[in-house]
């Protein structure tokens, strides 16, 4: 096993230990613990990215999800102002077993698919400027500008949407 | 011309590279701290008709040295009532960004530790996370003074990142790239500072830093006169060591950032690189010193409409009109 390759199972690791705590205690428990450990998975996500040779993304997911929206989670999490009562009580529900069932349902068969399926592509040398700033420029404002143009329109009309939402009842 | 050799390149091993550098990196920010601490105190009794440090060493310089020997010798009090892990956490999480942007800049042609083609992105990345320390802390101090501190430090700094990068922006559009060493070099083979070209965004990009390292006239996340310390009111001896330290340190890449961007960074007749390089970044921390003890602070509602009025739009218009005329040209 390479370097390479234990670097990617550790990150891959804390990916899913990281995210896997944001819903179980101490992140189910306690909404700010959920949010930091979110930001704790970002970081391993970015590391990911790092390792795809994705240099430019694994920096800008830092910059946009560790930085700014986390921002607005926990910024939400403290306007709501949650006491231990509004988050009730530790209970098992039908709900919630039928969740586990079907995440470890999916989970095996995820797994029986891989072990059977083998991915034949072929290896291919990384094209010049791969991950850097300008192949993603050139991504997102050329070959896919529409799609990207329309996903900030629909940002705005959220963004006006609650505005108008929140000053209604004002 | 073919890339700079960088320090790391120089080296056999990238990893002893990568150590000796932080260490390097560590080593400079420490200096730099130590001094900017005592500056800043010779500048504002300076302002104010007094005499500042004076005991320890000549002209008092070795006073901040005392300081810190104090603080590491104090007793860490953590008080009863806080969150533990985020208590104990926060002051490393608001800590090791600041180091790690430090590692990016170029201090001369070739004296960069890492060269970077986003480095500019990078530098703000690091910078946004100094806000999860800021937040661990209120938070975990569970102090109403830290929280509304940390509250206010965080709506401030997620305001002003905007104008701040917007700003820099309009350097990159000149630029055409974000790499801070090919920024730098492309200044001094034009012979002329970005500053030139792109005053507005300069003047912005100051007003926004100012805001983003919690500096007067934008400190009222730690007004004391309101909330005794802000976020790291619990704090003590080394744990409140390293809070200070980051701050002073974010004074100091902010002008880091300034001087690659506007000033030329190490760019300069006669004087080698990082001689150059410092002068400017040190001209700059002398003028948020000025401003500092010459400004009033803002009230919060002034701070984030003056932000959201005047110079997030005033940005987004400077970026646009930079676009076109780099078109253009």
């Amino acid at each position: 096993m390479g370097f390479e390759q234990i670097l990617f199972w550790l990150l891959a690791l804390g990916v899913i230990v990281t995210s896997a705590l944001v819903v179980l205690p101490p992140g189910g428990k306690n909404p700010l613990y959920g949010a930091l450990l979110l930001i704790v998975s970002f970081f391993f996500m970015s590391g990911l990215y790092v390792l795809l040779f994705a240099h430019t993304m694994a920096v800008l997911q830092i910059l946009v999800y560790a930085g700014a929206i986390m921002v607005l989670f926990t910024f939400v999490i403290m306007l709501l102002n949650l006491s231990k009562k509004e988050l009730g009580d530790e209970t098992r529900t039908i709900a919630k077993g039928v969740g586990v069932v079907a995440v470890v349902a999916l989970a095996v068969k995820t797994a029986l698919v891989i072990e059977t399926q083998t991915l034949n592509i072929p290896a291919k040398p990384l094209p010049a400027g791969f991950g850097g700033v300008d192949a993603i420029a050139d991504t997102l404002f050329h070959n896919y500008l529409v799609p990207f143009e329309l996903t900030g329109v629909l940002l705005l009309v959220a963004v006006i949407g609650a505005v108008v939402l929140a000053k209604r009842t004002l | 011309m073919s890339p700079p050799e960088t320090l790391v390149d120089k080296l056999d091993s990238p990893w002893l590279g990568v150590v000796l550098g932080v260490a390097a990196v560590l080593g400079m920010l420490t200096v730099n701290v130590l001094f900017l601490v005592w500056l800043e105190r010779k500048v504002s009794a300076w302002i104010q008709r007094r005499m500042g440090p004076t005991e320890v060493g000549p002209f008092g310089l070795f006073q901040t040295l005392a300081d810190m020997l104090k603080l590491l010798s104090k007793q860490l009090i953590t008080p009863r009532h806080v969150d533990k892990p985020l208590y104990h956490l926060a002051p490393l999480v608001v800590f090791v960004p600041v180091v790690a942007a430090a590692s990016l800049f170029p201090f001369s042609a070739g004296l960069v530790l890492q060269d970077l083609d986003i480095g500019l992105v990078l530098v703000f990345a690091f910078g946004g996370l100094a806000f999860v320390g800021i937040f661990m802390a209120g938070w975990g101090s569970n102090n109403k003074y830290a929280l509304l501190g940390a509250m206010r430090s965080v709506a401030q700094n997620i305001s002003y990142e905007i104008p701040l990068i917007l700003a820099s922006l309009s350097v990159v559009l000149m630029s055409g790239t974000m790499n801070l060493a090919k920024i730098t070099a492309l200044q001094s083979e034009r012979g002329y500072w970005f500053i030139v070209l792109q005053p507005v965004a300069a003047v912005i990009y100051f007003i926004a830093a100012l805001a983003e390292t919690n500096r007067a006239p934008f400190d009222i996340p730690e007004a004391e006169s309101e909330l005794v310390a802000g976020f790291h009111t619990e704090y003590s001896g080394m744990r409140f060591a390293l809070f200070f330290f980051a701050e002073y340190s974010n004074v100091f890449i902010v002008s880091m950032v300034a001087t690659v961007l506007f000033l030329g960074g190490w760019s300069g007749p006669l004087l080698p690189g990082p001689v150059w390089f410092f002068l400017k970044v040190y001209a700059l921390v002398g003028l948020t010193m000025w401003v500092r003890w010459t400004f009033p602070r803002l009230r919060f509602d002034q701070l984030m409409s003056f932000c959201w009025v005047v110079l997030t739009p005033l940005a987004i218009l400077n970026l646009l009109i930079t676009a076109f005329v780099a078109r253009l040209v």
